[in-house]
């Protein structure tokens, strides 16, 4: 371990001299990256928000980034589980393996939600750690920003005064905006919504809104037309405001559902990039609320 | 080959930390779970005495959470794969591919009817910081076969990774492929010609990625290169040397590639090859000599903006050109009413072939694919064993159509049907239904 510590750090310089590579595995985190890294990074987003982060192709052009990445940044909490551990093996890279300063999970870093308590695979595709899309609650991204802007000045030591600067600035700028998000999603609060996916779990933890049904029967199963129907029975019992998914998911189940129960559907960004508005992750957010405080006046 | 004590005894050697010492571990575990709710209790008790502002900005640095406590989560990653199927065949006795030396593997032995297709154990694990290990068995009635068994590093850097013990070579696309992952019921004609079913070898491999945006990777193996289309010599040093080279990319969002040539070279002595001579009689036949096979493969897959969820296609192909040079023995048959008699002479042969396939997920679920086999004979030179020995002219073809159904990640049910015409005067009408269950913990699959 020691051994490959020095071998790294006697490595490091001559990638030093450029831009420091860092490979994003969700467009959420190359943001964040863009954020604290400025221009002493160079990122790479592996993947964009039209595509479900749980199911990505470990594609060569992958393997090919990898290879040459400094800093890894992904969600981990097996998010990544069907393809990022063959970019890792395959791209040999040994500065970004786990365990190594060049490999970041922000998922350690936050409190996860939705623990299974038990895991058994007739319960669908459930994570053992934990709901992984922890980026939906913005006090998470500024936990992770501190602990990623710790990471780039531990692995960058040449540039670490201006990581410092720009996490602090970001933080700032993050609590200013968190702090006027908490105030315009006051009426959001105890709202109740359905989701297609629990992908906005953290998301309405953060707005103390209220989830009253799922359209995939089970975590990653595809939502079947009896499924839907139940659900559109129980919405009747106990009715939703409106249908949440995301933007790489199909519309066709949320908009089903929302027109029969006569509730709008939205198609949120879900990450950076979703719709032409969440073009950072300020944007991210400030797209977001308006979605909802349009859909529950 | 394995006993069923021994396989009994490697699984639970697989499992130290239940099989060693049960009890204690299991107090361990007790006592772990006890002071992490303990831990957890104060920390909830804590925050209540100090309700937490939601945007509170003076939050100390994040620590990164421990570990979970040493369990089982030391054990290997442990998958099982159950694979079994019906087919309606024809009874065709010795599936010989017309024109092509019997490679021997799976697909010659096609059983008819309900069977099992494949059960398979795979276990992996990182070693240490510096290696992993993986281990692949091929569970079947009273054997088990380990079809790979070997360690790669993980600290070379620098693009590079040594791979050593049995494995399934980088060569060609399907190669590294075990049949649960394979998009048809059954091996392309082309693999079961070349190796019977992928080509494995225990030796090491060199692989190194270049540093390019587009993908650019390099093998070279070594080894012993005692299976098809070498034979266990006996001897030092490497019986067959293998280099592989592969390019890869993307083109826009929804486009991705990759492409490749491979060389084998293998050396045999005696290999055994059962054939049908002029008079329609079993002839064993022994080949020394070497064996040089180049390949090409190609891949492109399509979803739109790279989203494989609801929609993908995928395109596949491979192309070989082989050639043996050296010496064919037809055993002494004679007896038998047959033709050979024991006679040694020179033997050479050119072939060459391909495979074409494209899979298309039209729904969520729901996947159809359309395979096409060809096999080139091309010119097969017995020597002075042409007198007894039969050629052919039959291009060995095969069309298959197959759709599947996979309810999750984890399972999979296909139907397929061909029209194979591999088989010398054989015209023949397969039907497949199959399964491909896959337990435990989630592979993660090559492009």
């Amino acid at each position: 371990m020691r051994n490959l510590l020095v071998l790294f750090v006697l490595w490091l310089p001559v990638h030093a001299q450029a831009a420091l590579n860092v490979f994003a595995c969700e467009p959420e985190w190359a943001a964040l990256a863009h954020e604290v890294g400025g221009g002493d990074v160079k990122i790479y987003s592996a993947t964009t928000a039209m595509q479900d982060p749980h199911r990505i192709e470990a594609r060569p052009s992958l393997i090919a980034q990898m290879r040459r990445a400094d800093l890894v940044v992904c969600t981990g909490a097996e998010l990544e589980i069907g393809w990022l551990p063959v970019l890792l093996r395959e791209a040999g890279n040994a500065a970004v393996q786990p365990g190594l300063p060049g490999y970041f999970e922000a998922a350690r870093f936050v409190a996860l939600l939705d623990k299974p308590a038990r895991l058994d695979r007739a319960d669908g595709d459930v994570h053992a750690s934990g709901n992984p899309h922890i980026h939906t609650d913005p006090r998470n991204i500024l936990r992770v920003s501190t602990a990623l802007t710790a990471r780039l000045a531990e692995i960058d030591p040449a540039n670490a005064a201006a990581y410092r600067s720009r996490g602090q600035d970001f933080a700032a700028r993050w609590n200013a905006a968190m702090a006027r998000w908490q105030t315009r999603a006051a009426p959001l609060k105890e709202v109740s919504v359905a989701v297609q996916h629990a992908s906005f779990l953290y998301l309405l933890n953060w707005l103390e809104m209220r989830t009253v049904a799922t359209l995939e029967p089970k975590p990653g199963v595809e939502p079947a037309l009896g499924h839907l129907a139940r659900v559109a029975a129980q919405l009747q019992v106990t009715p939703a405001r409106m249908v949440l998914r995301a933007a790489y998911q199909s519309p066709r189940p949320a908009d089903w559902l929302a027109s029969r129960a006569g509730i709008p559907a939205l198609a949120l960004p879900y990450t950076v990039g979703g719709n032409a508005r969440a073009g950072d992750l300020f944007g991210l957010f400030d797209d977001t609320l308006d979605q909802l405080l349009k859909a529950a006046p | 080959m394995l006993r069923p004590a021994l396989i009994a005894a490697a699984i639970v050697a697989a499992f130290p930390a239940y099989a060693d010492s049960g009890l204690d571990a299991l107090r361990a575990e007790l006592r772990a779970m006890k002071s992490s709710y303990e831990a957890r209790i104060q920390a909830l008790e804590a925050r209540l005495e100090k309700p937490e502002s939601p945007a509170a900005p003076a939050e100390p640095l994040p620590q990164q959470t421990a570990a979970a406590p040493a369990g089982n989560h030391f054990n290997p990653d442990i998958s099982l794969i159950l694979q079994g199927r019906y087919a309606h065949l024809q009874d065709a006795g010795e599936r010989r591919i017309a024109g092509f030396l019997p490679s021997g593997g799976h697909g010659a032995d096609a059983a008819r009817g309900f069977s099992l297709d494949g059960t398979e154990l795979v276990m992996s694990a990182s070693v240490d910081p510096y290696f992993r290990g993986h281990l692949i068995l091929a569970l079947q009635d009273e054997a088990a076969e380990i079809e790979e068994a070997w360690f790669q590093t993980t600290g070379l850097g620098n693009g590079l990774s040594l791979k050593g013990g049995r494995f399934r070579s980088g060569l060609g696309y399907q190669n590294e492929q075990h049949p649960h992952a394979w998009d048809f019921a059954d091996n392309t004609l082309m693999y079961r010609a070349l190796f019977g079913e992928g080509y494995g070898n225990d030796g090491v491999q060199l692989k190194w990625v270049a540093p390019t945006d587009l993908f650019m990777e390099f093998g070279a193996e070594a080894g012993r290169g005692a299976s098809f289309p070498g034979t266990d010599r006996n001897t030092n040093g490497a019986g067959s040397v293998a280099l592989f080279g592969h390019l890869g990319g993307d083109v826009g969002a929804s486009h991705s590639w990759r492409a490749g040539v491979s060389y084998l070279h293998a050396h045999a002595r005696d290999r055994d090859s059962e054939l049908e001579d002029m008079n329609g009689v079993h002839a064993d036949t022994l080949f020394s000599g070497k064996s040089k096979t180049w390949m090409a493969d190609v891949v492109w897959k399509w979803a739109p903006n790279g989203n494989a969820r609801e929609q993908n296609f995928k395109f596949s192909a491979e192309y070989f050109r082989r050639s043996e040079r050296g010496s064919l023995l037809c055993e002494d048959n004679s007896a038998e009413d047959s033709a050979c008699t024991g006679l040694d002479d020179a033997y050479r042969s050119h072939q060459s072939g391909f495979y074409a396939q494209g899979v298309y997920q039209f729904m969520p679920r729901w996947r159809t694919g359309y395979r096409y086999d060809r096999l080139n004979p091309g010119t097969v030179d017995f020597g002075a064993n042409s007198a007894f020995l039969p050629a052919t002219d039959t291009q060995p073809t095969r069309h298959s159509l197959m759709l599947d159904y996979s309810p999750s990640e984890f399972s999979r049910l296909r139907l397929q049907y061909s029209k194979d015409k591999s088989m010398e005067g054989q015209n023949e009408n397969q039907w497949f239904v199959q399964y491909v269950h896959s337990l435990g913990s989630h592979g993660a699959h090559k492009f």
